[in-house]
């Protein structure tokens, strides 16, 4: 499914969606970037609360297909643009981690 | 690749906003040379860890890498308080990250030990007050070429 579709299937919000047709391959839940890092495979929806501007650069390294912000977290200030300017995809949702990864796990 | 391509980079110790930028900017040349995945992934996220280290814990520094036929080199240089402990701090879980950092997602204590985990090689050299410089090897195994 892509990310695109998600949006859609989910209901979810887009801060940001410069690579819509990227193909979401699975998940991973977390807020610790080095857990991130270390443990996302490429292709992932990260699902998370953390809203600064240091997950683009996460997001890029470890080259998931999203940012699924969950609980309702907005992202700060300038990161929306800068996730759009890099091409990462950043949705938000007002659903909790638990239950949006259910969700996404049981659309793939 | 016949001859070694290098790149240098600073790293600014004053902004977490651009924290990861020079790790970033390796990953698109590795992508350029056309270099596989895995590779590149791993180099990714050995250097992040170690620039983000340098941020958050020795006010910035410097990058360089090296990149041959055989493999990617990452030597992370900086002046800050160096490392009392190596054994302590190359602990999982193991960080002297202070609140304010731990709330922006960083200070897992994951960073050295994803370090060594995703290197085939990798060095500390530390003196207290001085500074410290990480040096780290990931090689191209040529299954992966
Ligand atoms: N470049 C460095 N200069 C000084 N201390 C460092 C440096 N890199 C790591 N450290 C020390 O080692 C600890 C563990 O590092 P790391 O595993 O990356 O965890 P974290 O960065 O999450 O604290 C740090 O908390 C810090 O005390
Ligand atoms: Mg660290």
């Amino acid at each position: 499914m892509t990310v695109r579709g998600l949006k859609e299937a989910l209901d979810l919000s887009a801060f940001a969606l410069p690579e819509g047709d990227r193909d979401v391959r699975g998940g991973y839940a977390g807020d610790l970037l080095s857990w991130v890092m270390g443990r996302a495979r490429e292709g992932d929806a990260w699902l998370t609360i953390m809203s600064n501007a240091n997950i683009v650069a996460v997001a890029t390294l470890a080259d998931v297909s999203c940012i699924l912000l969950c609980e309702g977290v907005e992202p700060d200030k300038g990161v929306a643009g800068l996730a759009a300017e890099k091409g990462i995809n950043l949705l938000g949702s007002g659903r909790s981690v638990f239950e949006l990864s259910a969700l996404v796990k049981e659309l793939l | 690749m016949a001859e070694t391509l290098k790149f240098h980079y600073d790293v600014d110790g004053d902004n977490f906003t651009s924290a990861g930028a020079a790790s970033v900017e390796v990953k698109r040349k590795l992508r350029q040379l056309g270099l596989d995945a895995e590779t590149i992934r791993r180099v990714s996220i050995a250097m992040y860890e170690g620039e983000i280290n340098m941020v958050v814990h020795a006010r910035g520094g410097s990058a360089d890498v090296y990149v041959d036929k055989d493999g990617i080199t990452i030597i992370l240089a900086d002046r800050g308080p160096g490392i009392p402990d190596i054994d302590l701090a190359m602990q999982e879980g193991y960080s002297t990250a202070p609140d304010n950092i731990r709330a922006l997602g960083f200070g897992a204590g994951m960073g050295l030990p994803n370090m060594k985990r995703y290197t085939d090689e990798m060095k500390i050299d530390t003196v207290l007050g001085q500074g410290t410089t990480v040096t780290m090897k990931v090689f191209i195994h040529p299954a992966n070429v």
